[in-house]
């Protein structure tokens, strides 16, 4: 539903280009739109004051009307300053020199600390540390059960007793040393930060645990109130940092930025998915494109780095943009492809998706159907799709399970895209890109032809992947709804 | 580094516009026709599976075989519902103590004689705050910003109580009565995770059994560890019969049973919990579709589908409402957890956009904190 930011100053530099110079009335225009991509972000309204006014003075200043290309300068101006807003790296958790590492949980009702409380207690273990996982929510109904029930999923001992929750800290403790593990998680009850009874109550149990890490868990649905619950458990709590939990969904996340600014703790880990390994580390940069609708490169550059060999990779781009791709090659990167988790996760991270293509799902169960008429084709069809008569269409359907038409569907649509793509492997360079990118840009659009190896990080991902997409936009794909 | 790039991007590219297009096409190809080899008549192979499979019984309400109300007397109109008992739980008294927050904004629109620019703005900032979205917000401002102009309104706060008349004709007049007429009548539960469905559910539970009626429990959350045992909880507290599966069962088949359950009881209605999900995972809110799909199946009707959300949740809240409604096609919302800070303003700009009505607001934790939504007091505390 939101126009990326990109978008929407292309729109506004399209009016006023030819002028040459940006007046007071455009930059006004420009940061209208700042402000309310933000504000449609959840970004709190505080904050999108600070961060507009900090913008326009980048903006006023030279940097902006001298820019060749003023909504690209400007979203970069955006970018940085919602990234340093952020905070800077990564927070790392580091044990406790004598265990066992405390670590207490606490948030409103339903942001998901008794989930993610256990996702922790993966990621501990997978590090190898012995967690015990402890279940102080004596409030909502069966909350100890689930906790027991994900606890024997990942087989990490859970402990609760039906006393009260200050008393289950007390004997946490005692119990730890027993079974001898040395990362103590405790999950607490959800709480309104306003109730002043049970903040006074996790604040006692904090005080019995004496926790090394104290982490807000913050559903990153969260509207503009995120602030005030951030504030009251910070005041309460002295939190050390937040885990920004339901990722997964569409929601911008700009609670997060609205916590960080206020109380001045990093997000340390992000939950992206409903099993139980689908936590990482929180990468400021990476929200700060999510929050301005751009994507997020970095994830999938570093999936992709995992998935795929480089010189796979650059066969295959070359074979691509030559034309001498076959059915067998993207049968190949379609299960490269599979490797870097949901298809549909993918897509969201790549920046300047349109969105009606990002609105078609694609779920793995469906490329397997893709895959079945690809595997049921000989070795000389997959080479020579044009040699597919009606008769091998008719073989090819039963043996995979489809109907003809789908086979006639996939061949055809192959078939023009493989054109479309060696078109885009030969076209020329386009004038209007000389000056913003430099050589990123250029690599983007060549590919796997011009490659250095060397340099394995390019200076700025994101200037890439747009150009990339930008020029991909351009090619029309079949099949998609006209707009 | 370069090609890999270059490769994920074609290749997804190339993924979108060719799988995408192709299952759509197709998609729409097999609809129409039942093809016994796609992927439709599949899935009504399972609609039409027997749902009794691993479903069990786990408690039937004593007073089932008793209840003396006459099966053979259905009431062909839907029964209004009878006025809640004065609860404990009112918006004043709970929304009280958290609401000074905005007043300080506003303070400044009320003092000034003339409204400027700078009036509209703060005026638009308040509800901002609130979580009613920009969006919306504007509509609302420029409706009052017309009349107010027409009728040379320019005190301040007679353009406040403009802004709260507007508000209060968009969000009220609406019926808040939980529809029946069904037999059973099944009213589903659906949201996303944990925004409070099964609390929910056990509140009604508790209130409707408290007034004589005979009501039939679904523990259609198969998915989330204890969801099941949390509902169970609430049947035994509110003395309300549970239908559940185990756990990962079709939640389909365990919502049929219960309605099954219930038409054989002659319970009045069925309360059918859903596992939260994000309304961005196609498959599961194809599920949901489903699910609504096979509670009609048998004798019963569902009259009510009611997205629960959270109080704090933000501008996603209306993305949610969209892709539920065309789901599952909501009747109604009920707006969590307002008795935090959280104003809840979203539910503004979900009736505004889609026309959803909100239906119940949950207060608190107890089991009576959850009453009628009233418009007016909404609004004025959203304003206070």
């Amino acid at each position: 539903m939101f126009d990326t930011l990109t978008d929407r100053f292309d729109g506004i530099f399209g009016r006023i280009r030819g002028k040459g110079k940006l007046s007071p009335a455009d930059v006004d225009e420009t940061l209208r739109e700042i402000r309310l991509a933000l504000l449609e972000a959840d970004v709190n309204f505080e904050v999108v004051k600070g961060l507009v006014a900090r913008i326009r003075d980048r903006a006023v200043g030279d940097e902006l009307s001298k820019a060749l290309n003023p909504s690209q300068q400007i979203v970069k101006i955006v970018l940085e300053e919602l990234t340093e807003s952020l905070g800077g790296e990564a927070m790392s958790v580091t044990f406790a020199p004598k265990p066992p590492t405390i670590v207490l949980m606490a948030g409103l009702q339903g942001s998901g600390k008794t989930t993610n409380s256990a996702k922790l207690a993966n990621l501990f273990k997978s590090q190898g540390r012995n967690p015990l996982l402890v279940g102080a929510d004596l409030q909502r109904p069966a909350a100890v059960e689930q906790l027991r029930t994900l606890g024997a999923q990942l087989d990490v001992p859970v402990f609760s007793e039906p006393s009260d929750p200050v008393s289950v800290a007390r004997a946490a403790l005692d119990e730890a040393k027993r079974l001898g593990r040395d990362v103590i998680i405790c999950d607490t009850a959800g709480r309104l930060a306003i109730d002043e009874a049970l903040m006074e109550e996790v604040r006692q149990i904090s005080e019995v645990l004496d926790p090394h890490y104290t982490f807000l868990v913050v559903d990153a649905m969260t509207g503009q109130d995120a602030v005030t619950v951030a504030e009251n458990f910070h005041n309460t709590l002295a939190l050390d940092g937040v885990i920004l939990t339901k990722l997964d969904g569409d929601a911008r996340g700009g609670a997060a930025l609205s916590v960080k600014e206020v109380v001045g703790r990093p997000i340390a880990f992000a939950s992206t998915g409903e099993k139980i390994d689908e936590f990482e580390v929180f990468y400021p940069d990476r929200l700060a494109s999510r929050i301005l609708g751009m994507g997020d490169i970095e994830t999938l550059i570093e999936k992709a780095e995992a998935a795929y060999e480089e010189e796979e990779a650059e066969e295959a781009a070359q074979k691509l943009l030559e034309g001498t791709f076959t059915l067998d090659d993207f049968l190949q990167q379609m299960q490269q492809l599979k490797k870097m988790g949901p298809i549909g996760n993918l897509l969201g991270m790549m920046p300047g998706i349109p969105k009606e293509v990002r609105d078609v799902e694609i779920e793995d169960k469906q490329i397997n159907r893709l895959e079945a008429i690809i595997r049921s084709m000989t070795i000389e069809e997959r080479a020579n799709p044009d040699m597919i008569d009606k008769s091998r269409r008719l073989r090819i359907a039963n043996g995979s399970g489809m109907q003809p038409q789908d086979v006639s569907a996939l061949v055809s649509q192959f078939k023009e895209m493989k054109k479309m793509m060696k078109q885009f492997g030969m076209a020329p360079k386009k004038p209007k890109r000389k000056g913003g990118k430099g050589k990123g840009g250029k690599r983007g659009r060549r590919g796997g032809r011009t490659t250095a190896k060397g340099p394995a990080k390019m200076a700025n991902p994101t200037a890439v992947m747009n150009e990339g997409m930008e020029s991909l936009q351009g090619l029309r794909l079949p099949g998609l709804p006209e707009d | 580094m370069d090609p890999v790039l270059l490769v994920v991007i074609i290749v997804a590219v190339l993924l979108v516009g060719g799988v995408g297009a192709f299952f759509l096409r197709s998609g729409r190809d097999h609809v129409p026709t039942i093809d016994p080899a796609s992927t439709d008549a599949a899935d009504r192979a399972i609609d039409s599976a027997d749902p009794t499979s691993d479903v069990d019984v786990a408690q039937v309400d004593d007073e089932m075989a008793v209840d003396p109300e006459p099966e053979t007397e259905p009431e062909p109109e839907p029964e209004p519902e009878p006025e809640p008992e004065p609860e404990p739980a009112t918006f004043r008294s709970r929304l009280g103590k958290a609401r000074s927050a905005m007043s300080g904004y506003l303070s400044s629109v009320v003092g000034r004689g003339d409204a400027n620019a700078e009036t509209w703005d703060e005026l638009e900032e308040a509800l901002v705050r609130a979580d009613v979205g920009v969006a919306a917000s504007m509509e609302i401002l420029d409706a009052v910003r017309t009349r107010a102009e027409a009728e040379k309104v320019t005190d301040g706060s007679a353009i406040i109580d403009l802004v709260k008349g507007e508000m209060k004709t968009r969000l009220g007049g609406q019926d808040l009565s939980l529809a029946e007429g069904g037999d059973p009548s099944v009213w589903l539960f659906v949201g996303v995770n944990g925004v409070g469905k099964t609390t929910t559910i056990g509140k009604i539970a508790t209130r409707e059994v408290a007034e004589g009626r005979n009501i039939v429990l679904a523990a259609g959350d198969t998915f989330r560890a204890a969801a099941a045992e949390q509902l169970t909880m609430w049947a035994d507290r509110s003395g309300a019969a549970i239908i559940r599966g185990g756990e990962g069962a079709d939640p389909s088949s365990v919502i049929f049973d219960a309605v099954e359950h219930a038409a054989a009881n002659g319970a009045d209605v069925v309360l059918a919990d859903t596992a939260g999900r994000l309304h961005t995972k196609t498959n599961l809110m194809n599920e949901l579709a489903k699910v609504r799909r096979v509670a009609e199946k048998g004798a019963g009707t569902v009259t009510e589908t009611l997205l629960v959300i959270d109080a704090t949740t933000g501008q996603n809240g209306l993305i949610q409402a969209r892709e539920f409604t065309q789901a599952a096609d909501l009747t109604g919302v009920v707006l969590t957890k307002l008795d935090g800070s959280a104003k809840g303003g979203i539910v503004v700009a979900v009736q505004n956009e889609l026309g959803i009505p909100v239906k119940l607001v949950g207060l608190g934790e107890g089991a009576h904190d959850l009453i009628p939504f009233d418009a007016n007091e909404f609004v004025d505390a959203l304003f206070e």
